[in-house]
């Protein structure tokens, strides 16, 4: 089933929690709904379900217009962040429940749903606990136990909020990895919510990114990180050193280094913004290529698979570059030396109006 | 295996020091007051019912039960808990259900409302029905007209017991209600149930040693009620008196026998109140370690 989304705005109190949000979501997608926290992702959720009413704006499921729909009627499948389980049921009635409160004509006979549950329960891998109680089970297992009693009223749409938020790393990177298979295997609509951009990266066929309450950009994962729409997309995928810039005379001022204009800029003065990832910055002895700045090196810190170096740039602003083990042995680095920095990639963003 | 006797070595050499104990002496002394105070006036006063109850042989205690009056007002204690505890069960459980579950205008003084009965005197809680149903109060001469007897008689009574125990479950329930939250409820509604599926298949079960905590409590005070009683029932002895209006009536008699047979049965009342109450702290505190204790730890497989 596809979702759609149109003009829908929210305000809870004096705080506008979405400013006419438009969004579609195609059939048998996995979509995540990224952005920092405050930026809407959860309350957009809570409205595809009808678990929160928008003030104005459409929901379309299929083209039907849902938005006066209740939950109950929407028959969506919601995962809660903090899983929501029926503390007092087992495992094998938290997943019966969707049927067992179906009305009496539609109520599948207790063997169907005893055979429906066991199944659910080996899909996601926990049929070895039916008779536990949740509390019983660690935070993975219940998210998974969250999982099948969504899946058991054999929802048309998955929606997911922070699905991993309470999980620790390394359970939090299986489970993801897990849901990406099931969802090959079932091909349900999916919108997950994450505030965690490595996470919707590496799940989603395609990523919403959201900001204060507005869509800042709709694309794949690897649209956004290559050709990243606004500063803040820019920003929030991944660690970014940000360069306050000048375009002038048709060339790109940073700090006292000229280099080549972008493509984007036009004769007059405008303030520009430079941001360029950690590992694109290049660290050098002697002055490379045109657009070199001068550094004084800070801090290093050679655990993991790149080198983590802050130098002071040569107008005072610390700035993070990652280089690989082999250059900084090449190098070898030392604490309060003189170094020269150039990015080999760069992306700037000219702002619209001039100094 | 050297190092665990190593360790155990060091930990018995810096136990004499105990910085985590009191001494023994500021420890019984505590202890010690605290046992002569619960002698003096739990204990002994317990024990002096019973030994005045049983002062003159078991068959005088059994006869103080033969009495018409007594019997009338054991019926009518119980009559008054009937009414009371299901009804405030029910108000409790709805109040608590929209205060801790919705967002609304005036649940704040919806909250001190349900507060009121414990913050005003029992006395003047019966008062406020004697002026509103009493004969010269305002809604007495319609009562008259119509017949309609509520003051000095059981409704009153009813009435009164229902006020003042009203608070019980509803505040029992309210801190626990907040604690729990909305989540399992919205999980229902979206897989489909309807509310009162949802009330009776997730919001009670996870309330119900709660709501029982409450229930005993309630009931407890709606037996043992005199104050607010005690002002509308007018004292007459085989339709208004319950059992604490009674005892009072046959000790300023000086029937001492029948007095503390009567206190003995509330007395009774008390004790099987705590012990209720103890053990449904304790299995729904142990519902609550079987919960956390076993957390079994497993990861995707």
């Amino acid at each position: 089933m596809s979702i759609e989304v149109r003009q829908i705005t929210k305000t809870f109190g004096g705080f506008t929690a979405l400013k006419e949000v438009s969004l579609k979501i195609p059939t048998g997608g996995l979509v995540a709904l990224l952005g920092p926290s405050g930026s809407g992702k959860t309350t957009l959720l809570r409205i595809i379900a009808g678990l929160e009413a928008s003030d104005s704006g459409t929901v379309l499921f299929d083209g039907e217009d849902t938005t006066k729909w209740s939950a109950r009627d929407r028959r969506v499948g919601f995962v809660f962040q903090h899983y929501a389980l029926f503390r007092h049921m087992t495992i094998f009635e938290n997943v019966a429940f969707g049927l067992r409160v179906r009305p009496r004509g539609q109520r599948p006979s207790e063997i169907e749903i005893r055979e429906r549950v066991v199944d659910l329960l080996k899909l996601v891998q926990l049929d070895w606990l039916a008779t536990r109680h949740p509390s019983q089970l660690s935070g993975g297992q219940r998210q998974r136990v969250a999982l099948a009693r969504a899946l058991a009223v054999e929802p048309k749409v998955l929606l997911l909020d922070e699905p991993f938020g309470s999980l620790d790393a390394k359970v939090r990177k299986e489970l993801r990895r897990w849901l990406r298979r099931l969802h090959d295997e079932i091909h349900v609509t999916s919108v997950f919510v994450t505030h965690d951009q490595e996470e919707a990266l590496e799940l989603a066929d395609r990523v919403v990114v959201m900001n204060e309450g507005r869509v800042e950009q709709v694309g794949t994962p690897d649209e956004l990180y290559h050709h990243p729409a606004t500063p803040f997309v820019y920003n929030f995928l991944g660690n970014v050193n940000l360069f306050h810039g000048r375009v002038e005379g048709g060339k790109l001022h940073l700090g006292r280094a000229a280099t080549e204009p972008p493509e984007q800029a036009s004769g007059a003065t405008r303030a520009a913004l430079v941001y360029v990832r950690p590992h694109l910055l290049e660290i050098d002895r002697e002055p490379k290529g045109p657009d070199h700045f001068r550094a004084r090196v800070e801090r290093i810190n050679p655990a993991g698979p790149l080198v983590k170096v802050e130098v002071i740039s040569e107008w005072g602003d610390p700035v993070q570059a990652e280089i690989s083990q082999d250059r900084y042995q090449a190098l070898g680095l030392k604490k309060g030396e003189e170094v020269f920095v150039r990015p080999r990639e760069k992306q700037v963003f000219v702002d619209s109006y001039s100094i | 295996m050297a190092e665990p006797i190593v360790l155990r070595r060091a930990i018995a050499s810096i136990t004499p020091a105990r910085a985590t104990t009191e001494p023994a002496i500021v420890r019984w002394t505590l202890i010690g007051t605290a046992s002569v105070f619960l002698g003096l006036f739990l204990v002994v006063p317990l024990a002096a019912v019973v030994a005045e109850a049983f002062g003159k042989g078991v068959s005088a205690y059994v006869a103080a039960f033969r009495e018409p009056d007594a019997l009338a007002a054991i019926r009518l204690t119980l009559l008054t808990a009937a009414f009371a505890v299901p009804l405030n069960l029910v108000f409790g459980v709805v109040a608590a259900w929209a205060i801790a579950k919705f967002e609304f205008v005036g649940k704040n003084l919806l909250i001190t409302l349900i507060d009121l009965p414990f913050s005003v005197s029992p006395v003047v809680s019966g008062l406020i029905y004697v002026l509103l149903f009493g004969l010269q109060g305002w809604l007495g001469p319609w009562l008259a007209e119509h017949d309609i007897k509520i003051i000095f008689a059981v409704p009153g009574i009813v009435l009164a017991t229902i006020f003042v125990t009203f608070p019980f479950v509803a505040r029992e329930l309210i801190p626990l209600m907040q604690a729990q939250g909305t989540e399992e409820e919205q999980a229902a509604l979206v897989l489909g149930a309807g509310g009162w599926q949802t009330f009776w298949r997730v919001t009670v079960p996870n309330i119900k040693w709660g709501l029982l905590y409450g229930v005993i409590l309630l009931n407890a005070r709606a037996m043992g009620e005199f104050g607010a009683v005690s002002v509308v029932s007018g004292h007459i002895r085989g339709l208004t008196n319950t059992i604490p209006l009674h005892v009072e009536i046959l000790y300023n008699e000086y029937q001492s026998v029948a007095a503390f047979a009567m206190a003995s049965l509330l007395a009774m009342l008390a004790l099987v109140t705590l012990v209720a109450k103890s053990l449904v702290e304790w299995k729904s505190q142990r519902d609550l370690a079987i919960g956390e204790g076993t957390a079994a730890r497993g990861d995707v497989r």
